[in-house]
């Protein structure tokens, strides 16, 4: 089991590497996204996937039996939420940028770092 | 209770903020920012006076409850967060010199930006570490895309993209980290993480110090911070030089100078190296630019490769050092975005080839300029030279000459960025010969503002004893004393 999702990780988070190195703007976000999920699933892993049963103790028992840790599926949860958090804001992020600039190729986004002028002078730039 | 205020104020006042109209929203925002140094004093006062104070959610037994803890770095931290959130407010009350827009998120933005930064400093657990981060993040694009314009836009692109890399980074060696020990709290991980073999430790740790030096924006990961901050108005500008950064440079002294300490020598070895390359490229890079915001923002590198080289130095005397030097940086940085944004004011511009003139027409202005410029270059007696004389001393005590040397000799291309400014803007006369020095409108607030700034960092550099003793009992407290 834990191999197999060793094995779903690497492929969610290769595939999430590659698209988030890409020049296109949705691409990028969508392959963070991605990355962002395979890593909560790594988190999720990370308590070991030994059993299935809910970790309740037995009435009239001290210890927990063989379990599911319940742990990381608090701590998957509240990642969970937050890189959902993340990936809209980026969404209305790439919407808008791509309203205003009309591109969605990152290379040419140079508005917050103009490009130099007379060979190696800084741009002179906006105020606002 | 104590313990929890540098969260639950802020967050509370975000909070608030949220369900008021907007024309009641700054004084909701003030009146929790007032609270806040209020609670950062009597946290600063309690610690020195009776030791750490911890609190754990629930009352349940470590390791398992979710702790809370503040010693003597949390509290001053805590207070320089408070402090530079009232220098904004008190700045944005003029709504002049480049002022932040009056917009109905700025004021829960702001506050959630100050709770993220305030929990991040007190918490005692690595998740939780990880989620403060995550708010300070969400908040900090809120700010950055507040104006809304194309600028704007593309810095919070690289922003988002970058740091969001560095908050995976996070949370992938928060759940190996877990896998390997299962424990979350500092305490508990610390023990269990001494006990694990080198070959696992070392790959472990040197994930996480990744992760937190992609946040203070370290060498070769800074990329993120000369992309955005200087599209930001300046009090916003002010803040995230003087709080967000320190973020990433406090959790990298949490946690190898207290957590996994002793952490392994290879770490620190190479952190002293990124330091080193940190102090010299973001001075350089400071030297090519002529925005003023450009300038003392990719400066900002530099002076972290100094706060770095400290850690680097993995003692108790480095880390007093480092603590000094995070002070400084904090209020110093800040005053000299606030001089730039006054300079903005005067000269309609923050590119040096546009403004200048200033001597004549801004005395005053001047002055405070030079007092904070030279303390920035580290002229005794003021602030910087304190912190710069802690570090490069503890760098030859401890016998590593050649750090010591490109600590120096970024410091002389500091000199040449400060002397840029000082000519440019202030010596030369103004390129347009009809200028004349404007009316200081609505100015007030941020003189108070920017003076306030100035009297601590004065008060700093003449007084150090009380600042120096404070931070060497702060680093000795992070190795368990009390």
């Amino acid at each position: 089991m834990i191999w197999a999702v060793a094995l779903a990780l690497a492929a969610v988070i290769a595939a999430g590497t590659y698209l988030a190195s890409s020049r296109d703007l949705l691409r990028c976000l969508i392959g963070l996204a991605l990355v962002g999920n395979g890593i909560n699933l790594l988190v999720f892993a990370s308590g070991r996937l030994l059993s299935q049963m809910p970790p309740f103790v037995a009435s009239g028992a001290q210890q927990l039996a063989v379990a599911a840790n319940p742990l990381p599926q608090a701590l998957v949860l509240t990642a969970i939420v937050i890189s959902f958090v993340l990936l809209c804001f980026s969404l209305v992020l790439a919407i808008r940028l791509l309203q205003t600039a009309g591109s969605a190729d990152t290379a040419k986004l140079r508005a917050a770092e103009p490009v130099a002028v007379e060979g190696s002078k800084p741009a002179l730039e906006e105020t606002a | 209770m104590l313990v929890l205020t540098p969260l639950l104020v802020p967050l509370a006042t975000a909070l608030v903020c949220l369900l008021l109209p907007p024309a009641w929203q700054q004084r909701a925002s003030l009146a929790g920012a007032l609270l806040l140094p209020a609670c950062g004093l009597a946290l600063a006062g309690e610690v020195v006076s009776n030791g750490p104070l911890t609190v754990v959610a629930g009352g349940w037994p470590l390791p398992f409850g979710i702790e809370f803890a503040a010693d003597r770095l949390s509290a001053a931290l805590v207070l320089v967060a408070a402090l530079m959130l009232n220098v904004v407010l008190l700045w944005q009350a003029g709504g002049s010199a480049d002022a932040a827009p009056a917009a109905p998120t700025l004021q829960p933005l702001l506050q959630g930006l100050v709770a993220g930064a305030g929990a991040a400093f007190v918490t005692a657990d690595l998740f939780n570490l990880y989620v403060w981060f995550e708010l300070t993040l969400i908040c900090a694009l809120g700010l950055l895309a507040l104006r809304g314009g194309l600028r704007q836009l593309d810095a919070t692109l690289k922003y988002f993209v970058l740091n969001v890399f560095g908050t995976l980074l996070l949370l992938a060696a928060v759940a190996l980290l877990y896998a390997a020990t299962g424990q979350l709290n500092f305490r508990a991980l610390g023990a269990a993480t001494a006990a694990l073999p080198a070959g696992i430790a070392l790959p472990l740790l040197t994930l996480l110090s990744l992760a937190f030096l992609i946040k203070a924006a370290a060498f070769p990961f800074f990329a993120w911070l000369p992309a955005s901050y200087h599209t930001l108005p300046a009090p916003l500008l002010a803040l995230f030089s003087a709080l967000l950064a320190k973020i990433g440079l406090y959790a990298l002294v949490r946690t190898l100078g207290a957590v996994f300490q002793p952490a392994p020598d290879l770490l620190f070895a190479v952190l002293g190296w990124i330091a080193v390359v940190s102090m010299l490229s973001g001075a350089l890079g400071a030297a090519y630019h002529w925005d003023l915001r450009r300038i003392l923002a990719f400066h900002s590198i530099s002076q972290i490769g100094y706060i770095l080289l400290a850690i680097a130095l993995a003692s108790p005397a480095g880390n007093a050092a480092a603590i000094l030097f995070m002070l400084h940086h904090s209020l110093v940085k800040a005053a000299l975005i606030l001089t730039a944004a006054l300079i903005f004011h005067a000269c309609g511009h923050y590119d040096l080839r546009r403004v200048g003139g200033l001597y004549a027409g801004r005395p005053g202005l001047s002055l405070v300029f030079l007092l904070l410029a030279l303390s920035l270059i580290g002229i005794p007696p003021s602030s910087g030279f304190w912190s710069k004389f802690l570090v490069v001393r503890q760098t030859l005590l401890q016998g590593e000459y050649l750090w010591a040397a490109f600590a120096l000799a970024a410091g002389a291309v500091t000199l040449y960025s400060m002397l840029k400014i000082w000519l440019e803007a202030f010596w030369k006369p103004h390129p347009d010969e009809s200028w004349r020095a404007p009316a200081n409108d609505r100015l007030l607030p941020a003189h108070a503002a920017l003076g306030g700034l100035l009297l601590l960092i004065l008060s700093f550099g003449l007084l150090p004893e009380s600042w120096i003793a404070y931070v060497m009992a702060a680093a000795d407290s992070l190795r368990g004393g009390s």
